[in-house]
């Protein structure tokens, strides 16, 4: 089945103070599509006065926000999951088209995928409870969460609802007022969701910003009217956003990316069955969401006895991965989000010939037929060398796998850890003893374990080392946008004694 | 012979130059990492905090090139050349505004200017 280009309007506004406003100095920036480079829509090349303007709404709707009950909010969460899942189609298609990847993804996995991460945080407050502790018999330890008031959420767009859900609902489920800036690749699905829940939320609650990073992004990080900056992105600005913060003396959370190993011990080929077959999808999975996912697992580490026959059933699954048309159900790998993603990765793939590395399947840009042939559209490449090559040091970002071998669990370990990230790992074995100690080995927040790439709500998701901290996907993460409030508390009617 | 870890193609210096005059002094900071990632941010050079973790490059039409001491580990062996394409970051870097993004470009070092540059 094959869906065509959804319909725009010629141009949107930011979602400010419960309205779609203009931006106050009236320009605008072009959206295109990279699955053929046509023209989207206009929109807002935000400023500072158009910052300032979402964090005085903010401001002024935390108290009243704040002071709603966990029921309702949950009701409100609910309600954002209940629209989201009754347009899925429609937020479907317009992720596809704003950020190029197969429609197939988008129906089966950012959309689902974003509507339950709403519901998990409704359901949280629902559930979670503060503590009280007697320390003596007259005096109680009461920790009451309070919200932190007004929260910046600058989000990426390698999946631009799923990570918008993945940071709007746990702030706002905590009681914050929120400003988020969307990527300025893809600024659609956030606002169609205005579009659909603007009306649920009192004014001021939820404000949607668009525009370029030096621009927007940066009065939004550094404004002394903001309690919390929540980050995904790169190193540079993650250092930028954190000395901002140091300015206000402000809490942050950052995920900034990884480089991570997944790693195949020989007994999975012990026999030719359904887990070998899942193993070999397992490796394959660099290719999901052409590689442009923080947890790529771009590292293919393979012990060295099986290194032969399992690269080879990796290669020709590979080489049957379908790139075509993002709107036909049946492509399985879409286009890169951007010409400048496009150029970094051929970039990459050359320094990878350069330094020796051998290339087993593709290297080349992809070219499609028909309007397709001006989107940007790279082979799944797979790229044989070691583990000090830049291609196996740094995020490609791309449908780029780089492979080596290793010889034992020590070799193994000593590779995945030899790396500046540690986001996420995969391990596969069927080995018992492998199976525990090898991922508590990995120095990455998400090892997965005879799996990858999946990313359920109720496992927290984060990094170690330069990937970043914080913990979302969880009820974790709900701390990272609450203070607490300890009320110390003496029953005690008799004095101290001192004065 | 002198020679340069980092190099800038003349298109890339004509950005350079129309940034420069609309914000001042400038510093190049090597990012990694997601998104981004693994591209050249331009910032004004008051804007970055740096310190001895940070190792200079070189030079670039007046303008400092950094980057972080650990990723410089596992880059030193390789020459960068800076160039523009059109593009659409999302980052802080300066020239994103302008519907264009600086990309590197990267070959290895030969084995005379590696033996100077990494003795």
């Amino acid at each position: 089945m094959s869906y065509a280009k959804p319909k725009f309007k010629e141009k949107y506004g930011n979602f400010i103070n419960g309205a779609f406003v203009a931006p106050v100095g009236g320009t605008y920036f072009d959206n295109h599509s990279p699955v053929d480079n046509s023209l989207i829509a206009q929109y807002p090349r935000s400023n500072n006065n158009d910052i300032d303007n979402a964090v005085a709404a903010a401001n002024a709707a935390k108290d009243a926000w704040g002071n709603t009950s966990v029921t309702e909010r949950a009701a409100l969460l609910n309600k954002v999951a209940d629209l989201i899942e009754a347009n899925l189609e429609e937020f479907a298609l317009v992720e596809t088209c704003d950020n190029g990847k197969p429609i197939r993804e988008t129906l089966n996995a950012d959309i689902p995928l974003a509507i339950d991460h709403w519901r998990y945080f409704a359901a949280v407050i629902r559930a979670e409870e503060g503590s009280a502790t007697e320390l003596d018999a007259n005096t109680l330890s009461m920790n009451i969460k309070e919200p932190l008031g007004v929260v910046a959420q600058i989000i990426p767009w390698n999946f631009p609802l799923l990570m918008l859900s993945w940071k709007l609902p746990p702030a706002l489920a905590a009681g914050n007022c929120v400003i988020l800036k969307p990527a300025e690749q893809t600024p659609s699905t956030a606002t169609l969701l205005m579009e659909k829940i603007g009306h649920l939320f009192p004014p001021g609650v939820i404000n949607v910003v668009h525009g370029f990073g030096p621009e927007a992004g940066k009065p939004l990080a550094s404004h002394s009217g903001i309690d919390k900056v929540a980050f995904t992105g790169e190193t540079t600005t993650g250092q930028l956003i954190m000395q901002y913060a140091s300015k206000n003396i402000n809490p942050v959370t950052m995920e900034l990316g990884g480089k991570s190993p997944n790693i195949f011990f020989n007994s999975v080929m012990d026999q030719d069955d359904a887990f070998l077959d899942k193993a070999i999808e397992g490796a394959v999975l660099f290719a999901f969401n052409q590689g442009e996912v923080c947890t790529c697992p771009s590292r293919l580490l393979i012990q060295e006895d099986i290194y032969d026959a399992f690269l080879a059933r990796v290669i020709e699954r590979t080489n049957a991965i379908v790139q075509a048309n993002p709107y036909d159900t049946s492509t399985m790998l879409g286009a890169q989000a951007s010409n400048d993603q496009y150029e970094k990765i051929l970039s990459y793939i050359n320094i990878g010939k350069e330094e020796g590395a051998k290339v087993l399947t593709g290297g080349n840009a992809c070219k499609l037929d028909g309007d397709l042939a001006n989107g940007f559209y790279i082979q799944p490449t797979i790229l044989e060398g070691h583990n000090k090559m830049r291609i196996f040091q740094e995020e490609i970002f791309g449908p780029v796998l780089a492979v080596t071998k290793f010889k034992d669990e020590a070799e193994a370990i000593a590779m995945a850890n030899d790396t500046l990230y540690g986001l996420g790992a995969g391990v596969w074995t069927r080995d018992a003893h492998q199976l525990y100690q090898i991922p508590r080995a990995i120095k990455a927040g998400r090892v997965w374990v005879n799996c990858y790439h999946a990313y359920p709500a109720h496992a927290p998701f984060g990094g170690y080392k330069k990937s970043g901290f914080g913990r979302e996907t969880h009820l974790m993460m709900m701390n990272h946008y609450r203070q607490t409030k300890n009320m110390l508390i003496s029953y005690d009617k008799n004095k101290l004694g001192f004065f | 012979m002198k020679y340069e870890r980092v190099a800038i193609t003349e298109k890339a210096i004509e950005v350079l130059n129309q940034l420069k005059s609309a914000h001042g002094n400038l510093i190049f900071h090597q990012s990694g990492g997601c998104c981004d990632g693994s591209s050249p941010m331009i910032l004004e050079e008051a804007d970055m905090y740096l310190d001895d973790s940070d190792i200079l490059l070189g030079q670039l039409d007046g303008v400092n090139y950094y980057m972080n001491q650990d990723q410089f580990a596992y880059w030193k062996h390789t020459h960068l050349t800076v160039d523009i394409t059109p593009g659409r970051g999302s980052s802080f870097s300066l020239e994103i505004p302008l519907g264009l993004r600086f990309i590197i470009h990267s070959r290895l070092l030969t084995e005379e200017e590696n033996s100077v540059l990494n003795k």
